[in-house]
């Protein structure tokens, strides 16, 4: 009988339990079904050099990170410090796949100026500026950023700007592990 | 004068009640009424991954416009549905999908809301059971005999 009255709290404490777990999980957060599959093709002309253009075969036998970033994006600014320090620490060839950014009627060439002022890290800057490459990589809100292993399989996402300790406890690590395996 | 008041107030309230419909929705021409059919069935099952709680139609989200025009895009060149739903899941997972497929992780999500039913009706079925039965006493002669007088004493002493 005594056990009969403890339900009512087992099952408040149980629904609480479930509503923290809820707290600590972040909507936004929606697994990349990438991972492990090969990393989706574009070849977009290049932001410095519209003539040439930049693929994803152009990265094959390399470890590399396709970033995603815009000028008009807040966070791509924040990023862009733990980012290019990690390119150049790491020396690990990263295009940035300029987001819906550059040539559209609102920003111009506004990711022009952006990288002359903060800095250029990337080994080519492709320009996406409907933005279908970006869908082709099922893109949800810039920045993302993505570790693609020698083959080209897609390894790693990164939702929304990187920060030092996920670099130094996740991307870093990740990436001298790819480096040693076999092409 | 105040009936047209009254009118002119009705109009009012009602127009709270339905407020226009704020999202913009891009024109698309269709070769035929299928595609037309299977695009707006489309965008109104899959959701916006910008904005979680809308589907592509109800979605104002730049990331919503770009998935429609996808959408109208593998549709004119003559994809299925399953097409279309297929380019949306390798992308973005079943998480585009307002109606998902039954697998292994999304048991729970088909199958708890039944089950959550069952265990409640039959909770209570038992609680419904377990209520014993209130014993109503007949009345006797006597007992009518006092009620009527009571009630006479009452309805006289009123008037």
């Amino acid at each position: 009988m005594k056990v009969k009255f403890l339900i009512p709290l087992v099952a408040f404490m149980a629904l609480v339990g479930l509503m923290l777990f809820g707290l600590s999980n972040d909507p936004k957060l929606i697994p990349s079904p990438f991972v492990g599959k090969p990393a989706p093709q574009f070849s977009l002309p290049r932001l410095n050099n519209p003539d040439e253009t930049i693929s994803v075969n152009d990265m094959k036998g390399k470890v590399w990170i396709l970033n995603l970033w815009a000028s008009w994006c807040v966070s791509c600014r924040a990023e862009h410090a733990v980012l290019s320090k990690l390119i150049a620490e790491e020396k690990i060839p990263t295009i940035g796949l300029n987001y819906k950014d550059y040539g559209t009627e609102d920003y111009g060439d506004d990711a022009k100026k952006w990288l002359a002022t903060l800095g250029n890290p990337y080994y080519a800057v492709a320009v996406d500026t409907k933005g279908m490459a970006g869908i082709d990589w099922g893109v949800v809100g810039v920045p993302e950023t993505f570790v693609m292993d020698k083959k080209g399989i897609v390894r790693y996402k990164f939702t929304g700007p990187v920060y030092q300790k996920a670099v130094d406890e996740t991307l870093i690590p990740l990436i001298k592990k790819l480096r040693e395996e076999a092409l | 004068m105040k009936s047209s008041m009254i009118r002119l107030l009705l109009i009012f309230s009602v127009s709270f009640f339905f407020p226009a419909q704020a999202v913009k929705i891009e024109f698309h021409d269709f070769k035929t009424t299928e595609q037309e059919q299977l695009y707006l069935k489309l965008i109104a099952e899959l959701r916006c991954v910008k904005c979680q709680n809308q589907n592509l139609a109800e979605s104002n989200a730049e990331l919503a416009k770009d998935m429609r025009d996808k959408t109208y895009e593998l549709i004119l060149k003559g994809g299925t549905r399953a097409d279309v739903i297929k380019y949306m899941t390798d992308r973005y997972g079943d998480f585009v999908l307002y109606n998902p497929p039954f697998k292994k992780n999304t048991l729970l999500l088909w199958v708890g809301p039944p089950l959550f039913l069952l265990l409640s009706l039959i909770f209570i079925f038992k609680l419904i059971k377990s209520q014993k039965k209130e014993i109503v006493e007949k009345l006797s002669n006597d007992d009518r005999e006092s009620m009527r007088s009571l009630l006479k004493h009452t309805s006289s002493d009123n008037k």
